[in-house]
Formats: C-alpha cells, sequence, structure tokens
C-alpha cells in the first residue's frame, strides 16, 4: 500500500483505491444493532431470565452487558467460571508481545504512537534485531509470539512483516499479527510465511467518535478496519481477535458491538477461532487530552465475564496494562491467554530499548512467574497447544 | 470382577473401560489420575505434545500406559491424516482418535472427514478410534472403512451435559460389532455408569474429571461407577419394567390352556 496523505477532511467511509472491498453484510448487521442497543432498557427480571438459559442470543448479551446486570456480578462470575472449565478445564495460554517497529502514519488521539506525537523516540528492528529479539524471548520457553508494528505500511511494509513472521516461526510454534489492517491477499502471503492469529482493535464501534480520534492516516477509514478479520479469514488465518479501546465511546456499548462483530464473523465462517481483548484507556508518553468514559475493574470484569457466558469458547486475553492483581483473579474467572515477560519498548528484550513504548504496563512479571502463579492457583500454564496440518 | 472380561481394540486387550483424557489439568495430576482411575489408556491432543520440555504432556505419562493421540485441532480429513502420521512419528505407537472438528462453537465432529481419514489411516495400519456424532449409517461406514471402534458423542464436547443422545447410542450398541467407546459430554459417574449398563464397551471421560475439585478421586469415582456399569450388564439386569400384567381381564386369556 502506498501511503497517502489522510487528514481529518477525509470521508471516514470512503475507502481508498489500494483497499480491497468485500461483499458482506456484517458491518451492517453491527451498525444496526449496536444502534438499537441501550443498556438501560433491561431489567431485573431481563438478567434472571438470561441466567437460565445455556445458549444466549445477542440481546442476552446485552442484558449480560446492561447496568441491571451489575447486582448479579458474582453470579456472572461464577457462570463464567463454569463456562471456562468446561471449554478450558484449567489450561492457561502464555505469551508474549513482541514490538518490531512504532512508525505510525495514522494519527489517534490518544496514542503514543500517534504520528503527530514527537516526544517519543521512533525506530524499526532490522531483521537481524527481529531475530535476536525472537531467540531472547524463546530462552523464556515461550511457544507463542505476538509480533507488532505501529501502523505504518512504509516504514513496516507487508514484506518485512512477512520475512519477520518466517523469523518468528523458526522460533515459536505460534505467530500472532497485530499490524495495519490489510488485503485479502497480504493475509495469503502472511499466513503462508507462518502467521496464525490477527489481532486487530476497532478501537471503537461508533463512527462519529472514531471519526474524531482519528484525525490522519489511513485508520480513519472506518469500514476497511472493521472488515480487517473478515479479510485475514478469507485470506486463510486460523483465528481473529477483537477488541474496542475501552472509554472511547461508552463502554457496555463497545463492548456489545466487540461481542457481536465477532459472534456474527464466528457464524459465517464455524471454524475460525474467536478471541477477545479488553483494553482499556492508559496513561500514555505524550498523549492529548480527550474525553473519556471511565471504565472500572467492576465495569471491566462485567465485560469479561459476559463475554465468556456469551461465547464460551471464545479465547480471552488479558493485559499486561492491567494491574497483578486484576488479571491473577481474572484468571481464575474466565481469561485464558496473558502475556507474561512484557516490554513494549522497540529492541529491550535483547539489549537497549531503541524505541519507545505505545503505552505503560502495570504487571511486570517474568514467564516463569507468571507460570509459578498459575501453577499456584491450580491452574495449567500451557505454552502451545497447535500443530501446523496444513 | 470377571479377568477374563477383556476389551479388545485393534487386537490389544484392555482390563480397564475407561479411557482417561489428559487435555484440561495440571500434568502433575496425570499419574495421580491414571492411578486411581485405574487406566490403561489415555488420550493425548498431538498438539500439546509437540512442544519440548515441561510443557509436553508426554513427559507426564507413566510408561506401560497405552497412549491415544488424538488429531484434535484438524479441520478436515487431511490435517487429521497428517497429525496421525507425526503421532507415529513421535513414537505415540498405532492408535489414533480420530477428530475432525471445523466448528468453533459446538466442536461437534465432521463425520463425513472423518470417514474419509478413518479409510487412508486404517490403511496405513493405524488402528482408528473414531470420535463421531452417533448416526448408524456413519458407524457403518466407519467400520467398513476399517475403524476399530467408535466413539459416539454423549453431548457437546466439555459440557458435561449427561447422555444427550443415549436412545442413538443404543442403537450403534445394537448394530455395530466394533467396541462403542461413549466420548464426550458425559459429566459424571452415574452417567458413565448408565452407558455401561447399556451395553457400551468403555467410557472417555476428560473435562468430568478435569474439572472435579479433586481430580484423582474423581478418577475413582468413575472407575468404580463404569465397573459397577459392566457387571450389571454382563449380570443382566433384572425385571425393571414396571409390572402392569394384572388386568382383571387378560388381553391373551382366549387362547384358553
Amino acid at each position: 500500500m502506498q501511503t497517502e496523505s489522510i487528514t481529518r477532511e477525509h470521508d471516514i467511509w470512503e475507502y481508498t483505491p489500494d483497499m480491497d472491498i468485500i461483499e458482506t453484510s456484517v458491518l451492517d448487521q453491527v451498525l444496526e444493532s449496536k444502534q438499537a442497543y441501550n443498556p438501560d432498557d433491561y431489567t431485573d427480571a431481563d438478567i434472571k431470565s438470561v441466567l437460565n438459559k445455556t445458549i444466549l442470543s445477542p440481546n442476552d448479551l446485552g442484558a449480560l452487558l446492561s447496568p441491571a446486570a451489575t447486582p448479579y456480578l458474582e453470579t456472572l462470575a461464577q457462570r463464567a467460571l463454569q463456562e471456562t472449565k468446561k471449554h478450558f478445564g484449567n489450561t492457561r495460554y502464555l505469551f508474549t508481545p513482541l514490538y518490531i517497529a512504532n512508525h505510525c502514519d495514522n494519527s489517534c488521539i490518544y496514542c503514543g504512537f500517534n504520528k503527530e506525537n514527537d516526544i517519543i523516540t521512533r525506530a524499526k528492528l532490522d531483521l537481524d534485531a527481529v531475530e535476536r529479539e525472537l531467540i531472547s524471548i524463546s530462552k523464556s520457553g515461550l511457544q507463542e509470539i505476538l509480533m507488532l508494528t505501529g501502523e505504518s505500511p512504509e516504514y513496516s511494509p507487508i514484506e518485512y512483516i512477512g520475512e519477520a513472521v518466517k523469523l518468528a516461526k523458526k522460533h515459536f510454534n505460534i505467530v500472532g499479527l497485530e499490524i495495519y489492517p490489510a488485503n485479502v491477499a497480504d493475509y495469503t502471503y502472511l499466513r503462508d510465511c507462518g502467521a496464525d492469529f490477527v489481532t486487530v482493535f476497532q478501537e471503537t464501534y461508533n463512527p462519529e467518535i472514531y471519526e474524531r480520534f482519528h484525525i490522519g492516516g489511513k485508520k480513519r477509514i472506518f469500514p476497511y478496519r472493521f472488515a480487517a478479520q473478515e479479510r485475514a479469514l478469507k485470506g486463510g488465518m486460523r483465528g481473529v481477535a477483537f477488541a474496542s479501546l475501552l472509554g472511547l465511546d461508552h463502554h457496555r456499548k463497545d463492548a456489545y458491538a466487540t461481542a457481536l462483530h465477532a459472534y456474527l464473523l464466528q457464524r459465517k465462517y464455524p471454524h475460525a477461532e474467536i478471541s477477545f481483548s479488553v483494553p482499556r484507556i492508559r496513561p500514555i508518553k505524550g498523549s492529548l487530552d480527550g474525553d473519556f468514559y471511565e471504565v472500572s475493574e467492576r465495569d471491566l470484569l462485567q465485560i469479561i465475564c459476559a463475554f465468556r457466558i456469551f461465547m464460551p469458547f471464545a479465547g480471552i486475553t488479558i493485559s499486561s496494562r492491567e494491574n497483578k492483581i486484576f488479571r491473577d483473579n481474572v484468571l481464575k474467572i474466565a481469561a485464558t491467554k496473558v502475556s507474561a515477560g512484557v516490554d513494549t519498548g522497540i529492541g529491550a528484550h535483547s539489549g537497549e530499548s531503541v524505541g519507545d513504548e505505545q503505552f505503560e504496563i502495570d504487571d511486570n512479571r517474568s514467564v516463569s512467574q507468571m507460570k509459578d502463579y498459575l501453577k499456584s492457583a491450580g491452574l495449567e500454564p500451557v505454552m502451545s497447544d497447535y500443530i501446523d496440518a496444513r | 470382577m470377571n479377568s477374563n472380561d477383556k476389551l479388545t481394540i485393534g487386537g490389544t486387550e484392555f482390563t480397564s473401560r475407561f479411557i482417561l483424557g489428559s487435555g484440561k489439568y495440571s500434568h502433575e495430576l496425570i499419574s495421580a489420575a491414571i492411578e486411581r482411575g485405574g487406566a490403561e489408556m489415555i488420550t493425548v491432543a498431538l498438539r500439546r505434545a509437540n512442544t519440548s520440555g515441561d510443557d509436553n504432556i508426554l513427559n507426564h505419562i507413566p510408561k506401560g500406559i497405552t497412549l491415544l493421540p488424538n488429531t484434535s485441532g484438524a479441520r478436515d480429513a487431511k490435517e487429521a491424516i497428517r497429525i496421525a502420521r507425526l503421532a507415529r512419528e513421535l513414537g505415540c505407537g498405532d492408535f489414533i482418535k480420530i477428530e475432525v472438528i471445523r466448528d468453533s462453537k459446538y466442536l461437534l465432529p465432521d463425520n463425513n472427514e472423518t470417514i474419509k481419514a478413518t479409510e487412508a489411516l486404517a490403511k496405513e495400519g493405524f488402528k482408528v478410534m473414531a470420535y463421531m456424532y452417533p448416526d448408524l449409517n456413519v458407524a457403518r461406514d466407519l467400520v467398513s472403512a476399517g475403524a476399530s471402534s467408535v466413539m459416539p458423542l454423549a453431548a457437546p464436547i466439555g459440557t458435561n451435559m449427561g447422555l444427550a443422545t443415549k436412545e442413538f447410542i443404543r442403537i450403534l450398541i445394537d448394530e455395530i460389532d466394533v467396541p462403542i467407546i461413549v466420548d464426550a459430554g458425559i459429566g459424571r459417574p452415574s452417567e458413565a455408569c448408565q452407558v455401561m449398563e447399556m451395553g457400551a464397551d468403555a467410557v472417555m471421560a476428560n473435562t468430568a474429571v478435569a474439572t472435579a475439585g479433586d481430580i484423582p478421586l474423581m478418577a475413582d469415582a468413575f472407575r468404580q461407577a463404569i465397573i459397577a456399569g459392566r457387571q450389571a450388564y454382563l449380570a443382566g439386569l433384572g425385571r425393571v419394567i414396571t409390572d402392569k400384567a394384572a388386568a382383571s381381564s387378560p388381553l391373551t386369556g382366549f387362547l384358553g390352556e
């Protein structure tokens, strides 16, 4: 993709000529349903009725995310735990993110990688440095890695990412990607290089708020980002992950849309492995002020439990942005994947960081510390449960 | 227990009729669960057995236990076949449990692809144990394709919902000549006992044991339940139908003496 200058004058619905447009009704379904979702519509009786069901509809999800469900948080947690046990037993997966570049073409008001942010040091690892990082991380015993770049096709072209994925596959069994949204053919190429999963954060499913926060760069084009998971699945990726950055729009509404997005794609692509992340807005270096919704730990736990009960088979990743106590407890209830040994700076695993981090982390436990914790909680740390049979 | 009452799968004899899963609980508890459950065969997801060191589940299974590697993760016959071959290369033996699943929500097996994989792998000398949705025609096709046993699900994997497909399993027990091993969905020992009483040849359980408060103790409970059910089956159930034959005007009275 060539870089173009997309500014706040650009219509967020207008694709650029190099972008794939796929036939899909999922976007309309999600936006219509989100529009109709009013968290305050639900009553105590609705919550009780949902808790008696074994298979939940999107409307039931709406109930679980509503204020009416908040007095039932303990009940939700108990139910979530049962669902987690059924589908995952006591196993919990470990991984670490590896940031290989932090150049970004986008201007997102809340993000440290924002191209307007000139306080942070930009860097991109060359392939030798990428491999040094990979080797250093693999010594921890991890088998799964999530490769991340800032969103700059110019600095981090698909071919660069593909080569980095090939290196990652030499040292890791499972390779996830969190990069800028790409076209179907790009995803196929990256899969062939060894990538298994694609994560794209939609940030918010509210187009008006999206437009306000994403003032420049290709990320501004809302529907192209929205369809990234579907393009990734069409391109042959094994699984896709979903998230909104909770706090940009009202968290109940964005959580509802996030899960609905995943639900509809899973119905369309039944084999797809689905997972969720649940990031909240955190302080960042050089960030601009914005109006954010406050998302408490209580709110976040309600969302996590609702996701677990609505889609019991989906993975839920708990970020190191959250603190140790919260992560430890959520891992007991509903989260199935956890990062450990995290350093979001560029090049930090094998030497001095040469580029700044995207956000501050709150839980800096090493892999072995995290394994020890899981075992002490009666959980079984799993490094990989994937065998490449393609 | 009658020591002559053996379960024979693919030419190998087993005394125990309890096949234990291994995938959802701590590696450290596997030995104890096997021992208390009296299991002689344990399933292992190959995708959990291809890593190194402590994380490799194979390193936690005691010697002398027959491994039943499964092809979980396979989405079609081709992938199942590749995983089976890899299992053999890794030294897991000739038994293979075919699991082909291309639905991440309910994890229901794809019967058609399972037949294809069974046919190919039986030809390669594998002792194929086919996890399936209980359909009589499919079970017959699996036997024709060379399956050593068929493993009908009692309910969707992991749900502990119990014998949701009981009447269909009953038909398989009646019609199919290879061992019928009831797999998936069994949530409690009483349900294992019930299918054994019906004449199932063995029971496989994973989640029900893995999510119990005391894993080895639950394995022991399953062991006893399975033995009880088997013995009841061998003994021949006594009169359990309600006696309604005492009508004052018997329908068959016209036949005379």
